[in-house]
């Protein structure tokens, strides 16, 4: 067992926790943000994807422990006071989810693609998005939904 | 995941000493998690190399770059001295595995892996690149020994990689299309010393392909390999490609890396 | 108050998708939560000779191991054939057992012979591996082709041939080819590929001893049926005391129709152990066991006259339909494939024989399209053929064949109850620029790449089904569908559907059609599903069925509400009911401007007295309460179709190829929600332009599945493609009130044919799917060994 603090959304939390705990495990069982989702097992579909002090890592190929003392934001996080992030909104507004499974890691992954391009073009939105794969939507809305949000943000 | 002790290492020293035959060194963990969760490796110990100082960075120095072993791949991607110094070798970081992985995945955990595929051994061989151990140095041509096999002893950390930035190169992978390692990728580079065509996914090690290289030593344009052929003995054959294909992306691939640099 | 049917209206269920507080199966955990890991045969085909729990039940955190002489001991039903097919010579298939858990034989990699239940999931992880399994390991059939000459699996079951059928009539066909100038054949493979919803399939299983319920939360496209099955097949509980919930699902894909294994082992075992138990498939459980999708080997020949006028088909197909006959596995490659392969075409003579096999594979089922597309991909790759061999334009071909009067009597089955083929082509081909292929084509190989045009023309039978056909074909159920609209006293409104969402936006869709029957505004309007507790029975989603069946189950319940509402507003207005219209939310009396809204309506319907005096705004004998209850039972099918045209840029040194431009232009009668039908299309196009380039099944000789991660089976990504050009014609079916058609499987029914026929037309040669980069370089590089040898 290890004890762990991490900040997750703004709140701090401690724990105690198997060495062996992945990240999304910690986030899903021991403090039951299950907004993050598993898909596969080779650290490919990015359904798990959330953002470790800023930047967007696969939560289900990262050990909890490895990140002690780092700040997590989930999809739980994004939207403050009832209101949507940007992204959430466009998604919302050009049907970019269906299912919504992949649609977690999807919108931390591309919030992640804004702050390193703001104005990215769909060949750079759909080479960025090798590490999400969604199949309801056929990505095209997806894509619309990030130049949406490029726009609006 | 079976489970194991994490250990977080706070120099190399010790990082070194916790090592046995039943660990394994994280340096991002980008193949070692994947593997443990699918039950293909377990270890009694994870010794993480991520909080030690000093093994992360990039040094341009007059002829070479030298990178830390726990550098990211985003960070070599993104660094301005590598774009302007050795160009390819920022566009193949930009091109391994994703977003995410190039924010996790390190330069030493992809070379002490070795995977068959990956895309930085062929900069090492391409680059006549030095491995820095905290023991010695090792050349790249003497540091790959087989598939996922290293010159690496128990023990043995990887603190950085130097490479020679060379007049040109260029890198070009064809990945494969579900896993997008690459099925085969083709580093060429023009160094001091002669041209190297370094060739990864298609066999079971990266190698240098001695007579694409002594070519285009002769003669650097893409038109000076039109003659060789390249056996597609050794090389590996599965669903995604035969030997037969590799062979010819080896060709194909050398030629566009000529052309790209 | 505007109409909302064809408005892009933002799905209602998006919020709690993109804020992470979407409930799925795996979110769901008990108290006193147990997990569940199944110990799984690593070998195709064996014998089990012994299997030793011993080591296991120590292990620690174990609670039970179950393994599947408990399942014979507790007289555990086998999962179900949902549909029973008849062989030619009139004998009926031939079924193998296919218990829960294995006691005698494992027939597939990933069948299931133990399962280990812990106080964790590692723990459970860990014990199943010191369970030990004595097999006898016999020789595996694998290939379809080759699976009657092969040793036999079951011991009933000779030349592993379930059944051998025919649709339609030999000798007609005969008397046709006997007439034709011309034979196109063809030989086909239609790929296994593996459906790979998102989440993994999962199950959560809670035992209540007080009231001696079941609850199942699982991943399920249709609780109900899956709540029947587990009840009535596999014995687990009286339907009464099995509560089935399908809450958020992500995607199915014809994957999660049905109950698996895992689903009647968790209700059971939650029962023995009386705690509930949690499974969770990880990603390469669900490559090994979930059902997967086509697997037909074909030989098909189509009779020509030499203008290019169809005379005759005859289709020859062996469908793999796996280790066992799953649910829908044995009407997938019969009555949803034989009456689609003769195309969008008049077709005066055709037939269907279809031998199903077993294999020692995973069993096949549906998967989007179910029959459809292999019926679609085999006539459409004919058709090109013919093309060709006549030197006809492809689109002329089709042009000159299509019907033109409706309703159309398809040849084998349907009547086609509406559609105009012509339009729908001609629309295409302007959408798409056809006239100016051979300009780009020039750009292309200006570039050194090849550049391919193809077609593809379709029909399709979807909005399954009309009970008594579908029950007289071999159906062991009927496919209405219920709804049941629910005033609630303030004058809001619950709609419970017996579909289910897991992605198509039923949420929206349906309360679209509830606001604009009902003059409610849609914020009011609340649709439920998923809960075999909460709504009436039904048939869950598939076979684009949700809207044309369900949809039209919601409109005839608030047909039912507005006639309630009109007695009691007659009463209320002190007018006769015949003089109370309903619009826009409100009855009127007619020639006045006395009226009520519904609210009101509603209001009175639940608080039926006024204080101080014996008085009823309801007319006498009227009960209290507005609730209505409707089942559906369609009357046809529903025949959407469509033409859509690819274009491809294949790299003749690699053999990499690209679909550079791809229009669609489909025929779903009324649309809805063009927003959400948008997205079933560019959904459905991935995942047939995915079989045709990218994704394959692979099983190696020993049965072993050699696609089993994402690191071998390539899963469509972003940049796999172009954006896509959608287009719609409107011929609304006349089958139901909605006009609507269906609009789920479209794009992976089209697809496939239109993007093979656009690689074939770049390179000049018949390649099979999916068209990786290796078959194409080497087609490309056997041309020109050819051509140089010719010049």
């Amino acid at each position: 067992m290890i004890k762990i603090e991490l900040e997750v959304n703004g709140k701090k939390i401690q724990k105690e926790i198997p060495d062996h705990t992945l990240l999304s495990t910690f986030l899903r069982e021991h403090i039951n943000l299950t907004g993050t989702h598993v898909g596969c097992d080779t650290s490919q579909c990015g359904a798990c994807v959330v953002h470790v002090d800023g930047k967007s890592l696969k939560s289900c190929t990262a050990l909890a422990a490895d990140l002690n003392g780092s700040k997590v934001t989930t999809i739980e996080g994004l939207a403050s006071n009832g209101k949507l992030h940007p992204m959430q909104e466009a998604f919302k507004k050009l049907h970019g989810l269906q299912c919504g499974f992949c649609t977690p890691g999807m919108v931390m992954s591309v919030i992640d693609l804004l702050k390193q391009n703001k104005n990215p073009s769909d060949k750079e939105i759909r080479d960025w998005l090798e590490g999400n794969i969604c199949r309801c939507t056929g990505y095209q809305n997806i894509v619309a939904a990030v130049k949406e949000a490029a726009a609006k943000m | 995941m079976k489970t194991f002790n994490y250990h977080s290492a706070k120099d190399v020293k010790e990082a070194s000493k916790l090592s046995s035959s039943k660990s394994a060194f994280l340096a991002g963990g980008m193949t070692t998690l994947p593997s443990m969760k699918l039950g293909l490796a377990s270890y009694n110990d994870l010794i993480n190399l991520k909080n030690i100082k000093n093994l992360s960075g990039i040094k341009v120095s007059g002829k070479t770059i030298k990178i830390g072993s726990t550098t990211k791949h985003a960070e070599v991607s993104q660094s301005k001295e590598v774009k302007k110094a050795i160009p390819s070798l920022a566009a193949l970081a930009e091109g391994i595995g994703d977003p995410q992985v190039r924010n996790r995945g390190t330069i030493g955990g992809s070379i002490a892996n070795n995977d068959p595929a990956a895309d930085y051994p062929s900069a090492c061989i391409a680059l006549n690149a030095v491995i820095h151990t905290n023991e010695r140095k090792i050349e790249a041509e003497k540091f790959f020994k087989g598939m996922f096999e290293t010159a690496l002893k128990t023990g043995e950390i990887i603190e950085a990689v130097e490479f020679e930035i060379p007049k040109k190169s260029n890198y070009q992978k064809y990945p494969n299309p579900a896993s997008r390692y690459a099925i085969v990728g083709v580093y060429v580079a023009e160094c001091k010393s002669g041209v190297n065509v370094a060739v990864t996914g298609a066999k079971s090690c990266v190698y240098n392909d001695k007579n694409l290289s002594s070519a285009l030593s002769k003669n650097f344009s893409s038109s000076a390999i039109d003659g060789i052929e390249i056996s597609s003995s050794g090389m590996n054959s599965d669903i995604h490609a035969s030997a037969e294909y590799r062979a010819n992306m080896v060709k194909v691939f050398t030629k566009k890396a000529v052309e790209a640099c | 108050m505007a109409s909302l049917v064809g408005s892009r209206v933002e799905r209602k269920e998006d919020k709690k998708l993109l804020t992470g507080r979407g409930k799925y199966t795996a979110d769901v955990t008990f108290a006193h939560q147990t997990y569940a890991y199944f110990v799984r045969s690593p070998h195709a085909r064996a014998e089990i000779k012994k299997v030793d729990i011993s080591k296991a039940e120590k292990s620690s955190g174990v609670v039970a191991v179950l393994t599947g002489k408990d399942i014979v001991n507790d007289k555990i039903g086998g999962l179900i054939a949902g549909w029973r097919i008849k062989s030619e010579d009139g004998s009926d298939m031939k079924v193998p057992a296919h218990p829960p858990l294995a006691s005698e034989t494992v027939n597939y990699v990933g069948d299931h012979v133990a399962v280990v239940i812990a106080e964790s999931l590692d723990e459970a992880r860990n014990a199943a591996e010191l369970v030990k399994v004595d097999y006898k390991v016999l020789k595996a059939v694998v290939d379809t082709a080759d699976a009657m000459k092969s040793d036999q699996i079951y011991k009933d079951i000779p030349k592993n041939l379930c059944f051998d059928w025919l649709l339609g009539d030999r000798a007609k066909v005969k008397e046709a080819f006997d007439k034709a100038d011309k034979i196109i054949k063809i030989d086909l493979i239609n790929n296994r590929v593996i459906p790979n919803a998102m989440e993994p399939r999962a199950a959560n299983a809670d035992y209540n001893p007080s009231t001696e319920e079941i609850t199942l939360y699982t991943t399920s496209q249709n609780p109900h049926l899956a709540r029947i099955i587990i009840s009535a097949f596999n014995g687990v509980a009286p339907e009464n005391k099995l509560r089935v919930i399908a809450p958020d699902v992500g995607g199915g894909f014809g994957s999660k129709i049905y109950p698996y294994a895992e689903e009647v082992v968790c209700s059971w075992a939650a029962k023995k152990i009386e705690r509930p138990i949690k499974w969770v498939a990880d990603r390469t459980e669900s490559f090994l066991s979930d059902c997967h999708g086509r697997d037909h080997v074909t030989h098909a020949e189509l009779a020509v006259k030499n203008d290019g006028t169809f005379l005759g088909f005859k289709n020859e197909t062996i469908a793999n339909i796996g280790a066992y006959a799953s649910v829908f596995g044995t009407v997938t490659p019969t009555y949803l494939f034989g009456p689609c392969a003769t195309g969008v075409y008049k077709m005066p003579a055709a037939y269907t024989n279809v031998k199903a096999v077993y294999t020692n594979t995973a069993p096949v089922d549906a998967y989007r399209g179910a029959g459809r597309p292999e019926a679609t991909y085999t006539i459409e790759t004919l058709v090109d053929k013919a093309a060709r061999e006549l030197g006809i334009d492809p689109a002329e071909i089709r042009m000159k064949n299509f019907p033109t009067q409706f309703p159309f009597q398809q040849t084998l089955v349907h009547s086609v109850d509406s559609g105009d083929y012509v339009a729908g082509l001609n629309k295409a081909i302007e959408a798409a620029d056809y006239k100016g292929f051979e300009k780009r084509k020039r750009e292309s190989e200006a570039k050194g790449k090849l550049r391919g045009i193809g077609l593809c023309t379709y029909f399709e039978a979807c909005g399954i089904a009309p009970s008594p056909v579908v029950m007289m074909l071999g159906c062991g159920i009927g496919l209405w569908e219920s709804a049941e609209v629910r005033f609630n006293p303030t004058g809001n409104v619950t709609v419970f559907t017996g579909s289910h969402s897991h992605g198509q936006g039923h949420d929206t869709t349906f309360a679209q059609i509830a606001a604009d029957q009902l003059g409610v505004p849609i914020e009011n309007i609340e649709i439920s599903h998923g809960d075999t507790d909460k709504g009436p029975f039904g048939y869950g989603t598939y076979g684009s069925r949700s809207l044309t069946v369900g949809g039209t189950a919601i409109v005839k319940a608030c047909d039912k509400i507005i006639a309630k509402g009109k007695r009691v507003a007659a009463k209320m207005l002190e007018a006769s009911e015949d003089d109370i219209e309903f619009k826009n939310g409100e009855f009127v009396v007619a020639k006045s401007n006395k009226k009520k809204t519904i609210g009101e309506i509603a209001f009175a319907c639940y608080l039926p007295g006024t204080y101080g005096e014996v008085k009823s705004p309801l007319p006498e004998g009227e009960e209290p309460g507005l609730k209505e209850t409707s089942f559906f039972d369609p009357v046809n099918f529903s025949f959407p179709a469509g033409s859509h045209i690819c274009e491809v840029e294949v790299n003749p040194d690699t053999g990499e190829t690209a679909v550079v431009k791809y229009t669609a232009i489909d025929d779903f009668g009324t649309i809805i929600n063009p927003l959400v039908v948008e997205g079933q299309v560019h959904g459905g196009l991935v995942q047939g332009i995915g079989q045709a380039l990218y994704e394959n099944c692979h099983y190696d000789q020993s049965g072993q599945l050699v696609t089993a991660s994402y690191m071998d089976y390539t899963m469509p990504r972003a940049d796999n493609f172009p954006d896509f050009n959608l287009g719609f014609t409107c011929t609304p079916a006349t089958s139901n009130p909605l006009g609507t058609k269906g609009c789920g499987e479209a794009g992976a029914i089209a697809a496939p044919p239109a993007v093979m026929n656009a690689v074939m037309n770049a390179i000049g040669t018949e390649i099979s799917m999916p068209a990786t980069a290796e078959k194409v370089w080497k087609a490309c590089k056997e041309n020109k060994k050819t051509n140089s040898k010719a010049a």
